[in-house]
């Protein structure tokens, strides 16, 4: 495994036709497969094809299949079971969708999700996933840089922090009707992670929007970060001054912190983040070695000169 | 029970308890449609696991069911289900081993050093070994009285497994949770048992009536 740099050759990235070619097969074989597990089919309505570009920082290592991405998914609003999302998700109501934007900015209002994501091109960025969980996948996301539409708001000179909200609706989101979590979710990151170019607002993966289990219809991808950072279904976003408090530091402070940052020299409490799991490698297959700022340290490093990342976990 | 409807049983019960391993085969292979997921290494260790919870906590029921029944062929299905307890344990750990670790004995130590909950469950799957080679009944016959009070570290395993278990969970408690209550609900009736004989024997000893011959134990 290489550790890539910004500047990589537009023949490395799978093209969109690819990824087409790749999903009808998948969708053939994830329909023989529902048929036998009673399970829906894995092509769901919802999902519609983007325009997009190829957008810099891609990986070259091979995507996961659509079927693991979409049905191997965190999104305890819908559910703690990895295939609850996918079960549970399919009925959420995604659009009319609308974004408040608030806190420390010139240009504060409620964005139809329309207006937010139309100036963007949308781009095709291939990143690693780290879990907190110790395991990994690669995502062709499709998505904005987070910056380019935040500049857009005009964050002023006391804007230290975005802090993002996901929707809070329990009719809709059976997972938010018990109290695991302190709902609605909430996550946050500094301006200079939040206007770096890895940063993405993700609209979509595998060139398709994003299917309700993945976030839909708007997620937050900080590659170098464990995964839970990645705010999904996102309603709310809000500069603030102060370090706002992201959920699962709110549940267990002990274990969960605001940075997150991938980091194999720093354990979980409970268990060791130096190797991780790739999902769809196989039974037989061996752990692979957790990178730095999961591979991403040349990019994203210097934003952290001087911070003890073993106390800011 | 006659002792031709008692083998039936016992196959029929043996049989069943390796259903969770023919389940899990189909899905290792991918045979009928099964799988185990995009995780199935992990699948396997909390299936495996669970499994081995499961047939601890039948194999401690037996002793409160033929108490609260009277039916004392019960007795002689412990220890199979004891057995398949250690089996399921050994599958547990050898995928954690095997599959997870690679066998690497130094990721493994390293694990059952710094890992609290691993250190617990290693302690039960060791504390189980010795029971496990001790059941038969040419042991048992050898060690007499000392064989049942080596099996008595079963509740020890009991609890450090049930506690395993807990610790491993990232956020919802629930299911730990269920099977602490069913832990505490079994061990606790051991707890009633031994207490009222306690109480039994000394108002006997106050009336100066003659105690039991035979005492009976919490089993």
């Amino acid at each position: 495994m290489k550790n890539r740099d910004p500047q990589i050759k537009p023949s490395e990235i799978t093209s969109e036709g690819n990824y087409l070619k790749r999903r009808e097969l998948l969708a053939a074989s994830g329909f023989a497969l529902a048929a036998f597990a009673g399970l829906p089919s894995l092509s769901t309505a919802a999902v519609k094809e983007l325009k997009t570009v190829s957008g810099p920082f891609s990986t070259d290592e091979a995507p996961n299949s659509w079927e693991d991405i979409t049905t191997y998914n965190n999104f305890y609003e819908f559910g703690l079971g990895k295939e609850d999302p996918y079960r549970n998700a399919q009925d959420f109501r995604t659009s009319p969708w609308t974004v408040k934007v608030h806190g420390e900015c010139d240009k504060p209002g409620d964005y139809n999700l329309e207006d937010l994501v139309k100036p963007h091109a949308l781009e095709d960025r291939i990143y690693r996933h780290r879990c907190v969980e110790a395991w990994s996948m690669v995502v062709p996301w499709v998505g904005i840089p987070l910056g380019d539409m935040l500049k857009r708001f005009a964050p002023n000179s006391q804007a230290k922090f975005v802090k993002f909200k996901t929707l809070l609706d329990p009719k809709q989101m059976p997972g938010q009707r018990s109290r695991n979590l302190d709902w609605p979710y909430v996550e946050g990151l500094t301006m200079a992670e939040a206007m770096h170019p890895l940063t993405l607002m993700a609209v979509g993966l595998y060139g398709k929007s994003l299917p309700n289990q993945n976030g839909a219809p708007l997620r937050l991808v900080v590659p170098w970060k464990y995964g839970f950072k990645g705010i999904k279904s996102i309603v709310d976003i809000e500069f603030t001054e102060r370090q706002p408090r992201n959920s699962w530091q709110v549940s267990i402070p002990s274990e969960y912190g605001f940075y997150a940052n991938v980091n194999p020299e720093v354990d979980h409490p409970r268990w060791s983040q130096a190797r991780e799991r790739r999902i769809g490698a196989g039974l037989f297959a061996a752990k692979q070695e957790t990178l730095m700022f999961n591979g991403y340290a040349e990019q994203v490093a210097s934003l952290y000169d001087g911070l003890n990342l073993r106390r800011n976990y | 029970m006659k002792q031709q409807n008692f083998k039936l049983l016992k196959a029929g019960l043996f049989l069943l308890c390796l259903l969770p391993l023919g389940k899990l085969m189909l899905e290792a292979f991918g045979i009928a449609g099964l799988s185990l997921g995009a995780n199935p290494v992990e699948e396997l260790i909390h299936r495996n696991g669970i499994w081995g919870l499961n047939f601890l906590l039948i194999t401690l029921a037996i002793t409160p069911l033929r108490k609260l029944t009277g039916r004392v062929w019960l007795l002689r299905l412990r220890r199979m289900f004891g057995l398949f307890t250690f089996f399921y344990i050994c599958l547990h750990f050898l995928v954690y081993a095997g599959l997870d670790q690679r066998f690497n004995l130094r990721f493994i130590v390293e694990d059952v050093i710094e890992r609290p909950y691993i250190t617990l469950g290693m302690t039960a799957l060791l504390l189980l070994i010795p029971l496990a080679i001790t059941s038969t009944n040419g042991m048992m016959r050898r060690l007499g009285k000392r064989w049942q009070k080596l099996h008595r570290l079963v509740y020890v395993i009991g609890i450090l497994g049930v506690w395993h278990f807990f610790w491993q969970v990232k956020l919802d408690i629930t299911e730990p949770l269920i099977y602490i209550a069913i832990l505490v609900l079994l061990l606790g009736f051991r707890l009633v048992v031994v207490w009222r004989q306690a109480r039994k024997s000394r108002q006997s000893a106050a009336t100066g009536k003659p105690e039991h011959a035979h005492t009976a134990n919490a089993g």
